[in-house]
Parts: structure tokens; sequence; C-alpha cells
């Protein structure tokens, strides 16, 4: 193997193990920061042995060795030095306990380390920046320079954010554990938040030139796939799952001729990806088979599963979407569920009573920022004939959203919209 | 990234495998499955059940199972979703050491979802959630 290929199989090596790698060690360690750096260093090594020796037979089991070995050196060192300290005799002894579990630690399902890694990483002690980054960097396998890319801020920001996470959860000692009881369901729906933030960076990016940013959909939906597997029981993982494999479904479809964009009712959806809608769809079943009272991703997958299964757009069933969102917003009450609510009713029983519905949020503090709100309201306003009012929401939409590619468009309805008025008012 | 990879084992097919072959076999999807890597896999009942169809100059020809060549039988599939080609070959090579001799072929298939220069349309997320 020449040099580049070597380093190329080291790389996907890497892919595959890093998040195993990393779960494992934080178990036998209990300190994320430590694990990270174990599992870096066993990194390293590859990287200077593997290109003289050759790749070994099990990549994983010797990355998990090396690692092993210097943890266990740290370990000793650790051991020596405490030994010269004797108030920390107890915490010696705490490592005398931690060492014989080391080989059976190393056995066990590392399933489990990988769900325990996932909740430690989105714990709600940190902010959900903290969380996103080091999720796509502990779990996902990503450099700090790609989450850096991803989300368009300087490599030092992320850098800084994950070393600041990692000292949050040694301060304020989280275990590295899976919650059980009443703070599962509050400590899950932090990692499905953190999994979802992921994705919709990725499939509408709040800023910058591109619309998507697909790697990141990738990250999220490999992310949520794992979680689906470790904790199968819970109805809301699938939904998410449901959630972003039928919205992944359409990321062809969304763009036309020169990356421009095509709205939801517009796609062709011959291009629409009919393997991820047949797996949104089963994972879809399996969140409602597992739940008595579908909880909020599910009722989104359910409704994007409403455009999935409607062959064209005119056949698309917006009396069940109205009824969704009537549903999602009696659990989730919130003023972006209304607005999207306001969108199907105008779809279901037309623009007048859609209008009316936006026109009651336009004095919702939380939307004041919120460029889909006049968007929303152009739009409707436009299909009523008021084009002039249109056109002046557009533009008032425009110029709040900070992403270059949605400003384009929403200009371009404006120009649209005040031809429309021009005519009419001849 | 996507590949669909296409195993040929050197076993003569129709070998049934043993209940140690399907548990490890069995532990390796479930393992892949758990890397949110693996799209869809299936294994393939012997040729015999099958049949090959051919169209040459406008006229079909079909023969039925079982296919005479030993080799270069297709005896299942998976498919990956992964990051470099590399990363499918790795998974490939784990593939066979719990499949046994043969050869896997891996092709990277046309991927609508590759996302390659999407745009997301304004509104949509509020017309679709």
């Amino acid at each position: 193997m020449t040099a580049t290929a070597i380093h190329n199989t080291i790389d996907a090596v890497w892919r595959i193990e890093s998040a195993k790698l990393i779960a494992g060690l934080t178990r036998i360690v209990r300190d994320v920061g430590l694990a990270e750096d174990l599992a870096q260093e066993a990194l390293v090594a590859a990287l200077e042995q593997w290109p003289e020796s050759g790749v070994p037979e099990k990549p994983g089991a010797w990355l998990m060795a090396t690692a092993k070995h210097r943890a266990l050196d740290l370990l000793r060192r650790k051991q020596m030095l405490d030994r010269k300290h004797e108030q920390l005799g107890r915490e010696l002894e705490a490592l005398e306990r931690t060492v014989p579990d080391w080989n059976t630690a190393l056995d066990d399902d590392i399933g489990d380390d990988l769900l325990r890694l996932m909740f430690i990483v989105c714990h709600p002690v940190l902010s959900s920046e903290a969380r996103v980054a080091l999720t796509l960097r502990l779990l996902g396998g990503l450099t700090t320079d790609e989450i850096a890319r991803a989300f368009l801020v300087s490599e030092t920001t992320i850098a800084q954010r994950i070393v600041r996470a990692k000292r949050t959860l040694a301060r304020e000692h989280i275990p590295f554990e899976v919650p059980r009881g009443k703070e599962l369901p509050l400590r899950l729906s932090s990692v499905l938040g953190a999994i979802y933030l992921i994705f919709n960076e990725g499939y509408s990016a709040t800023a910058g030139d591109d619309w998507m940013r697909p790697a990141l959909c990738e990250d999220a939906l490999r992310l949520g796939r794992i979680l689906a597997e470790l904790v199968p029981q819970e109805a809301e993982v699938h939904g998410l799952v449901a959630l972003m494999e039928i919205q992944a479904s359409r990321a062809a479809a969304r763009t036309g001729p020169e990356g421009r964009p095509v709205l939801l009712l517009d796609q062709d959806r011959a291009r629409w990806d009919r393997l991820l809608i047949r797996r949104g769809l089963a994972a879809l079943e399996r969140a409602s088979a597992l739940g008595s009272e579908r909880g909020p991703y599910t009722l989104q997958a359910s409704i994007a599963a409403c455009h999935a299964r409607a062959p064209v757009a005119e056949e698309t069933d917006w009396k069940r979407i109205v009824e969704l969102y009537d549903a999602l917003a009696r659990i989730m009450p919130s003023p972006i569920v209304e607005l999207n609510r306001a969108v199907a009713v105008s779809m279901a029983s037309g623009p007048d009573a859609a209008l009316e519905l936006v026109d009651a949020l336009t004095t919702e503090p939380s939307l004041k920022g919120y460029h889909l709100l006049p968007s929303v309201r152009g739009d409707l306003l436009a299909k009523l004939g008021r084009f002039d009012e249109a056109r002046a929401e557009c533009e008032r939409a425009a110029s709040m959203t900070r992403n270059a590619r949605e400003q384009e468009l929403l200009l371009a309805r404006a120009r649209e919209f005040a031809a429309r008025s021009a005519v009419s008012d001849k | 990234m996507r590949f669909l990879c296409l195993y040929k084992p050197v076993k003569k097919e129709g070998t049934p495998p043993t209940h140690e072959d399907m548990a490890e076999m069995g532990k390796f999807v479930e393992e892949m499955m758990k890397s949110g890597k693996l799209l869809a896999t299936e294994g393939c009942l012997p040729s015999e059940r099958g049949a090959r169809v051919r169209l040459a100059n406008g006229k079909f020809n079909v023969v039925d199972g079982p296919f005479a060549e030993a080799k270069e039988l297709i005896a299942g599939f998976a498919l990956l979703q992964t990051e470099s080609k590399e990363e499918a070959i790795e998974l490939s090579k784990r593939f066979l050491k719990v499949a046994g001799d043969g050869e896997t072929e891996v092709r990277q298939v046309y991927d609508p979802g590759d996302f390659d220069q999407g745009v997301a349309p304004c509104g949509e997320r509020t017309a679709n959630a």
C-alpha cells in the first residue's frame, strides 16, 4: 500500500471505530476529555506505526489495546503520585478497584457505552451549542476544523467550546450512565434535540451561501439510526429518525438548475429518494406501534409522511395535516407550530382563514426576528391578490434572513409580486 | 456516499450455513445496524430459485436457474452509506471475515441523496414542519 492509501485506510478505520473507542475509554477513565486524548494518542500511534507494520488484522482492537495501554500507564503514574499524598488514599483505593474491572469493561457490550456517551455529551448542564459540537466531535468522529466549517465559525471558537464543555462535565461530576426513571425522558429529549439541531443546520442552513450542508444531514441521520438501535423501545427516537429520513429523501429535488431552491409543492417527486422514504415510513410505523400518545417528533414525521405518500402535490391530504398540526400544537404549543399550522390551513380551507391565524402571530414577541413569518404572510396576501402588501412582506423577510440563497429567493418573489401588482393596477 | 456491495462466495451454492455461521452473521449485521451505516442488506437463495432474463436484438431469452458457473454467483448484497470508498472497503473486509472466502464487489451508486449542490427552498420548513 502507498502512504496515501494507508492514510486513507487509517482515516476509514477512525471513522468506524472512534466513537466506540472513546465510549469504551470513558467507561474506564470516567472522563470524556481524557478518553478522547487517549483515543487520539492511539490514532497518532497508528499513523506512526501502520505505514511500517501494515494495517493490523483487527484495527479496532489494536487501537483499543494501544489506548488502554496508555490509560494504564497514566493510572499507574497517578497512583505513584497519590502514594506521596496520604490524604488521597481513598482515591487510590478507588483506582485499584478500577483496574481489575479493566478487561470486563472492554469486553462488555459497546452499545451500552455508546449510549452512555450520547447521554453525557448531550447533558443539559451544557449549552445546546456545546452539546452539538461535542456530539459531532466524539460521536460523529469529525475534526474540530470540520465542525467549524459546517457551522461557519472559527476553528478556535469550536475548539474552545469543546474544551469548556469537557471541563464542565468533569467539574460537575456528570456520571457516565444511562439515566433511569423520571430523568430518562428529559435526558433523551436533550439527545434528540442535539441530533435534530445538527440535521436542521444541514438541511436549512441558518447562514452562509449554501442552503444545505449535506454532510451534517448525513451525520445526524447516522447518529439517529445508531440511537434507534440502542434504545429501540423509545417511540420518539424512531419518530425523529422517521422525520429525518423523510426530509432527507427530498434533498435532490430541493434544488433546481443553478442551485436554485425548489419549494416542496413544486418539487419533482420522481427525484425523491424512495429508499429513504421507505426507511422513514418504516421508522414511523415502529414509533406508532410503541407509543399510545404520539410525541412531537412522531407527529412531525407523520406530517412529513403525508407529503411522502402523495404521488403528486395536488393529492396531499391537507385536512389530515391540519389535524396533525392541531395535535402538535396541543403537546408542543409554540408560535412556530402555529405558523406552520396556518400554512396547512391555507391549503385545506383557503388563504382567508390562514391569514387570520398569521395576523394573530404578528404581535408575538418570539417571532419578531423570524423571517418566515413575513414570508408566509406575503404568500397568503399574494394568494388573496393583495400583491403590493405581499411584495412588502417578502422584502421585509429578505432583510431578516442571514442566508444568501434564501434572500435571493425572497427578493425574486418580491419582484414577481411587484410586477403582478402593476398589472392588476392597470 | 453510497456503496452497493455484492458478495460472491467461493463456497458452492446450496451449502446450508451452520447454526454458528448464522449466529455469527446475525451478530455482525446487528453491529452494522448499530453503526448506522448499513441501509439495506439481503441474502440470496440458491440460483435454482432464480432466472436470468436477457434482451438481445429485441428478443427476450429467459433461462431458469441453477446457473452453471461455480464462481461469480451473487449470494447477497449490502447497501452502505459511508464517508469514503476506503470505509466501504474496510467494512467489506469485516463482512468477508464473517461470511468466508470469496469476493465482494464494491460499487459506488448514484445517490440522489448526495445533496451535491442541494438548496433548500425558503418556506419549505414552514410548509411541512
